[in-house]
């Protein structure tokens, strides 16, 4: 491999890169487009724009607008049918321009090879995920988020893989793999396998959830420290939101990965040729990849780079958990299904009316449309009456609202004629209990970690409840378990595993914070975490809320 | 079905200005052809005749003493008038061949070389043989001088009209490098004209494709039902013949053909001189496969010998386009010569070639501005090329002078400065799928007309292959963000396993815009045998085929700076008004619902073991004889029966 060992090319990077260093505000479109025209690409822009649902007060922007730049490398004799990208976001200031300039000096490098076989898409995107989304909605003319863009005017074919590039500091000492994407979606294991191959053949030092392998996997401290690193996966993939611009690749089917450049390990240091020369590497990897990738598993957990756990492996753990709620379902419909007993004054017991079951879940449901629909569209409102700001307004709305759900169900049975009976318990809970199954079972197949994570909360919840049981223990174990809660544990939890532990006063902000990316992920890219949450996990929630305190 | 309702009476209407135009194109062609070009081309095909404006510049030869200032100064005029006026004075190399016993067939070379704006360098060989003979009325042809045999055979065996093939490796990138003089989609591309007297088309065909994919070593034999279409209206025959009944078109493309020096091999053999002499020396494997876009042809159609038509001849076109990238990093002076390009130079034309001539496209630089090219020739010609007149630097090889003392001809081009914009080109089409997801996607064709103030209008083939299934309902044409009427549509839908769509439309594009062709579609789940050994790769959609008559850039330009004489400029003329263009999109590649195909192999492991256990114990049940053991009796009792044996008692 031959990047960058000619000197002159080498003083041209090393320009380039001083060059960008000088501070500058907003992407430099012109200067871009200038550039990769005199490296020999096709150069191409799209602008687009969008305004936030409400501000975003952890990157600072509400009305977004921007450009794309990118350039197209035509490789010789190929008919455009495929293509490969390599992106990295620009956003004002100098965060990422060492990863622009290094991916202008490899553009520069891949020009004046011969080997290409599928065109390479250089990508600047503003404004990075938005832009992202932007770009990849042109580039496939869908729209699903209702932004606003120019039509891409040149296109590669079908993309066959991406990589996405951050280098956030002007010192690199390992570099990161980020898997995680939109919906808990994962690229194929062999593109996390081609990285750790070339870094174990260039010597770099590479890390995956920042933390670096272990080899004494037989001591328990090697052992914690794999643990620790699988969930921090599990935590991030649970989260549902893109954890970098690869994220949004993967919904169109195109394997994709993030290479972040850390700064955390002072003894080793990368230069940026090296970065180079392992880009280099794996895409001529991926040129010559005949099919997409698809030989190995989607389905995954990384405890370190080179070792993962399997869907084969996990999928029984949640299976058990599952076969709890079957097992409490059947139970149930023995119960039902036995002769009711007869009670001392000789009265048997009614047959509940579907009324008494039916009343319940549509109350919850519509609790849960509330949750989903009302903080966004009460935001204005929020603001003009009370002393906050719009973010503020929308996430205090949301927590109102769930806590106002916590009393509606408690009050159905008012609305029932007579008191509820036992046998109506138990077909509510039957039908709660079956619910709650088949959409922990479909959460995990779609995102294991989720389902997992929402299952080891509710299933014990789903399993004890009843309306016999204490009621003030009962309610405040149902409180603590019920999914916002476990999103508050969650914050505390991931931070705790990132060795950055926060006060409980930070967490609280965290917390709200990451309420608001959660909405905010939804409307912009479609993350289904939070229409999962709200219209269907806490009416399921709220239907054991409402059995314990069944009258 | 809205399409048939529409269509009928737009059908009609394109027939009836399709016979006005033909008629106009006869009357006016036919007094006006000199000697060996214009009269030999079909009156019907406007493809024809634009080719061969390109093809036969008018040649000038100037005085010496003007060379020093390389003006172009006669005008376009006067060398019209000139040839109108002596219609009766041969042409140089014809006159030679008058005067010695004429023989029946005539060759001719040359290679066009154009200095792209992008930098790059096209160049173009074109090897022209023509043959006075009747391959059609039952006498056998046994004897072949110049004209390839395997060809004559095929001709005369399957009763070919026309015969039409292109291999490319790559894509024609027509924003960059403007328009191609024959333009070719990716992979391979086969469309012939049948004789009308052949009675079964599709079998004819069939044998067709196989012979030919052992001529040119190339796998035309995947070309089935599956992927013939008979476009009504997109591809007319482009030699004489007045017959139009698309029942004896057939038309294919393999989009995933791979072209290669197994295929360059194979159409170098059929030149008269081999690659041994002539322009085809430079025609090396290894130089031509490290280029940016590699194109080889055969074109096979029947022309006129005479201007009166009286005579039928075969003309053998074989065309190689290729385009060099000479895209060098830092400002370093851009040189290109023969040598550079193909490691060969030229010391001798073909000894049976009767013209062998090399132009260099200097249009854009008639100062020697841009750069330079050396040896320095006096020859220039002009042309009408796609709509614009161009200039060339003319290098006859058939004259001793070319090669100068060194005797060898090794051109060379050196730029002196990279600047200058391209005129967009006045139509360019793209083709992409949009959506995601693997059960349904739309399929978007962008066609762009950048002319500035004139319409026209274009006529669009899609070839669709059965797998994707067009919803055709949803077709839409929108231009400038406006319903687009297309004024004739010609769908055939297709049939699972026998044959693809077919989609032809007559669409308007108005002046300055672009017009999206979008149809939706769903895909097929395939049986597991249909697909193909690497399923995931995806699917390969052939290119769009868009056909036109484009307003030539000469007409739009009003007021040129060629000095003219008025009387001559008012009225653009027909041929110059407006040319024959055909632009083909970029392929696609689709992926559909794939099997996850490891699991065959999981199931037949799975299989075998249950087979195994499970006929093992079932065979081993069936074929056991079972017998009740007697317990053998302790060792106590068989003492006691000994012993009341012995006494005469029964045994316990």
């Amino acid at each position: 491999m031959g990047l960058l060992s000619d000197p002159n090319r080498r003083r041209a990077l090393i320009g380039l890169l001083t060059r960008l260093n000088a501070p500058i505000w907003g992407m430099p479109v012109d200067w871009l487009v200038k550039t990769m025209q005199s490296r020999g690409l096709e150069v191409f822009t799209q602008r687009f724009s969008r305004r936030l649902p409400f501000p975003d007060e952890d990157k600072e922007r509400y009305m977004v607008k921007g450009t794309n730049v990118y350039g197209i490398l035509r490789a010789p004799r190929a008919p455009r049918t495929e293509a490969l990208v390599l992106s990295a976001p620009c956003t004002a200031g100098d965060h990422n321009n060492q990863a622009v300039g290094l991916l202008l000096g490899l553009a520069q490098y891949f020009r004046n090879q011969v080997y290409w076989a599928k065109d390479i898409i250089f990508l600047v995107n503003e404004h990075d995920l938005i832009g992202m989304q932007a770009w990849l909605e042109g580039y496939h003319h869908t729209n699903t988020t209702g932004m606003d863009w120019s039509p891409l005017q040149g296109r590669g074919g079908s993309i066959q893989a991406a990589l996405s590039l951050e280098l956030s500091s002007d010192v690199v000492t390992s570099l990161d793999l980020v898997l995680e994407g939109l919906n808990g979606q994962l690229p194929n294991l062999d593109l996390a396998n081609l990285f750790y191959a070339f870094c174990q053949k260039i010597g770099v030092l590479c890390t995956t959830q920042g933390k670096l392998q272990r080899n004494d996997w037989d001591s328990v401290s090697g052992y914690s420290h794999a643990v620790q690193t699988m969930m921090l996966m599990a935590m991030k993939q649970a989260s549902g939101r893109p954890w970098g611009d690869h994220g949004l690749f993967l919904r169109y089917h195109i394997e994709a990965a993030t290479i972040k450049g850390i700064n955390s390990f002072r003894q080793y240091k990368t230069d940026a040729t090296t970065v180079g020369r392992l880009l280099e590497g794996m895409y001529r990897k991926l040129n010559n990849l005949l099919e997409r990738l698809h030989q190995s598993y989607f389905f995954y957990l990384m405890s370190s780079l080179s070792h993962f756990v399997s869907i084969g492996y996990y999928m029984p753990a949640f299976g058990l958990l599952g076969v709890i709620l079957l097992l409490r379902a059947l139970d149930l419909w023995v119960q039902l299904a036995s002769p009711p007993p007869r009670t001392e004054d000789g009265v048997v017991d009614a047959d509940p009316g579907v009324l008494s079951v039916l009343t319940p879940l549509v109350i919850s449901h519509l609790t849960g449309a509330a949750l989903y629909t009302l903080p966004i569209h009460f935001q204005e409102m929020a603001v003009e009456h009370f002393p906050v700001s719009e973010t503020e307004a929308v996430v205090l709305t949301a927590i109102a609202v769930y806590t106002a759900g916590l009393a509606l169900p408690h009050n159905t049975n008012r609305l029932l004629t007579g008191q509820g009976t036992e046998q109506g318990w138990k077909v509510l809970k039957l039908v709660a209990v079956l619910y709650l199954a088949v959409l922990l079972g479909c959460t995990a197949l779609i995102n294991f970690s989720l389902g997992f994570i929402l299952a080891l909360t509710l299933v014990p919840v789903a399993a004890f409840v009843t309306p016999n049981v204490p009621k003030v223990l009962s309610a405040f174990v149902l409180v603590v378990l019920s999914p916002a809660c476990t999103l508050l544990f969650s914050v505390f939890f991931f931070q705790e595993l990132q060795e950055m532990p926060v006060s409980f006063l930070d967490g609280w902000m965290l917390y709200l914070s990451v309420i608001s990316q959660g909405i905010l992920d939804h409307a912009l890219y479609g993350s289904l975490v939070y229409p999962l949450v709200a219209l269907l996990v806490y009416p399921c929630w709220l239907l054991f809320w409402n059995i314990l305190f069944w009258k | 079905m809205a399409a048939h309702r529409c269509s009928r009476s737009a059908l009609l209407l394109v027939l009836c200005s399709l016979c006005l135009f033909s008629i106009a194109e006869s009357q006016e062609t036919t007094p006006a052809g000199d000697h060996r070009a214009t009269g030999v081309d079909n009156p019907q095909s406007v493809t024809g005749s634009t080719e061969q404006m390109a093809e036969q510049p008018t040649v000038v030869e100037e005085e010496e003493e003007e060379e020093e200032d390389r003006r172009w100064e006669a005008t376009r005029d006067e060398v019209e008038t000139e040839n109108t006026s002596a219609p009766d004075t041969s042409a140089p190399t014809f006159e030679v061949h008058s005067s010695v016993p004429k023989p029946k067939d005539d060759f001719q070379e040359e290679l066009v070389i154009r200095p792209l704006h992008s930098g790059d360098i096209y160049a173009s060989f074109q090897f022209r043989t023509l043959w006075e003979t009747d391959f059609t009325t039952g006498n056998k042809v046994s004897h072949y001088r110049l004209f390839p045999k395997s060809l004559g055979q095929v001709i005369s065996k399957f009763s070919v009209r026309e015969l039409h093939i292109s291999f490319t490796q790559g894509y024609w990138r027509t924003m960059q490098w403007g328009q191609p003089f024959l333009p070719s989609p990716p992979g391979a591309e086969l469309w012939v004209w049948f004789q009308d007297s052949v009675t079964d088309v599709d079998e004819t065909w069939k044998e067709l494709t196989n012979v030919l994919s052992g001529i040119f070593c190339a796998s035309l034999n995947f070309i089935d039902s599956t992927n013939t279409v008979q476009p009504s209206a997109s591809f007319k025959p482009l030699g004489i013949g007045n017959v139009t009944d698309h029942r004896f078109l057939r038309y294919a493309t393999l989009p995933r053909e791979i072209v290669c020096t197994e295929n360059l091999t194979p159409w170098k053999k059929l030149l008269p001189c081999g690659s041994k002499a002539g322009l085809a020396v430079l025609l090396k494997s290894e130089k031509l496969f490290h280029s940016s876009f590699h194109s080889q042809a055969v074109h096979i159609r029947p022309v006129c010998k005479d201007w009166q038509c009286k005579t039928k001849s075969w003309e053998l076109r074989q065309t190689l386009n290729v385009v060099f990238d000479l895209h060098t990093p830092g400002q370093g002076k851009q040189e290109w010569s023969l040598f550079k390009m193909f490691s060969r130079t030229l010391t001798e034309a073909c000894p049976l070639a009767s013209s062998s001539k090399i132009y260099v496209d200097i249009t854009d630089d008639p100062q020697g501005e841009q750069f330079e090219v050396s040896p320095a020739t006096h020859l220039l010609s002009q042309a009408m090329v796609l709509g614009d007149r161009r200039t060339f630097s003319l290098y006859d090889l058939t004259q001793q002078i070319t090669f100068g003392t060194v005797r060898s001809l090794n051109l060379h081009i050196r730029w002196k400065s990279s600047e200058g914009d391209m005129l967009r080109p006045l139509l360019h089409a793209e083709r992409y799928v949009a959506g995601y997801g693997l059960q349904t996607g739309e399929i978007h064709t962008l066609m762009y007309n950048n002319h500035p103030y004139r319409g026209f209008p274009v006529l669009l083939m899609d070839s669709v292959p059965w797998y994707l299934r067009l919803y055709i309902h949803t077709l839409t044409v929108t231009s400038k963000g406006k319903d687009n009427k297309p004024s004739y549509i010609h769908y055939q839908p297709s049939k699972d396993r026998v044959r693809p769509h077919l989609l032809e439309m007559l669409v308007q594009l108005p002046p300055n815009s672009v017009t999206e062709v979008t149809v939706q579609f769903e895909r097929a789940l395939l049986k597991w045998t249909e697909y193909t050994p690497d399923p995931n790769h995806g699917f390969y959609v052939g290119s769009s085929v868009i056909s036109s008559l484009v307003p030539s850039i000469v007409a739009m330009d009003t007021n040129s700076t060629r000095e003219q004489p008025l009387f001559s400029s008012f009225f653009p003329c027909k041929e110059e008004s407006s040319y024959f263009m055909r632009v083909y999109t970029e392929p696609l590649l689709v992926n559909l619902p794939t099997p996850d195909f490891s699991m065959p192999y999981n199931v037949i492991c799975l299989t075998c073991t249950v087979v195994a256990v499970g006929y093992g114990s079932l065979y081993n049940l069936l074929t056991r004889s079972f017998q009740i053991e007697e317990p053998s009796p302790g060792l106590a009792k068989r003492l006691a029966n000994i012993i009341r044996r012995m006494r005469g008692v029964p045994p316990l």
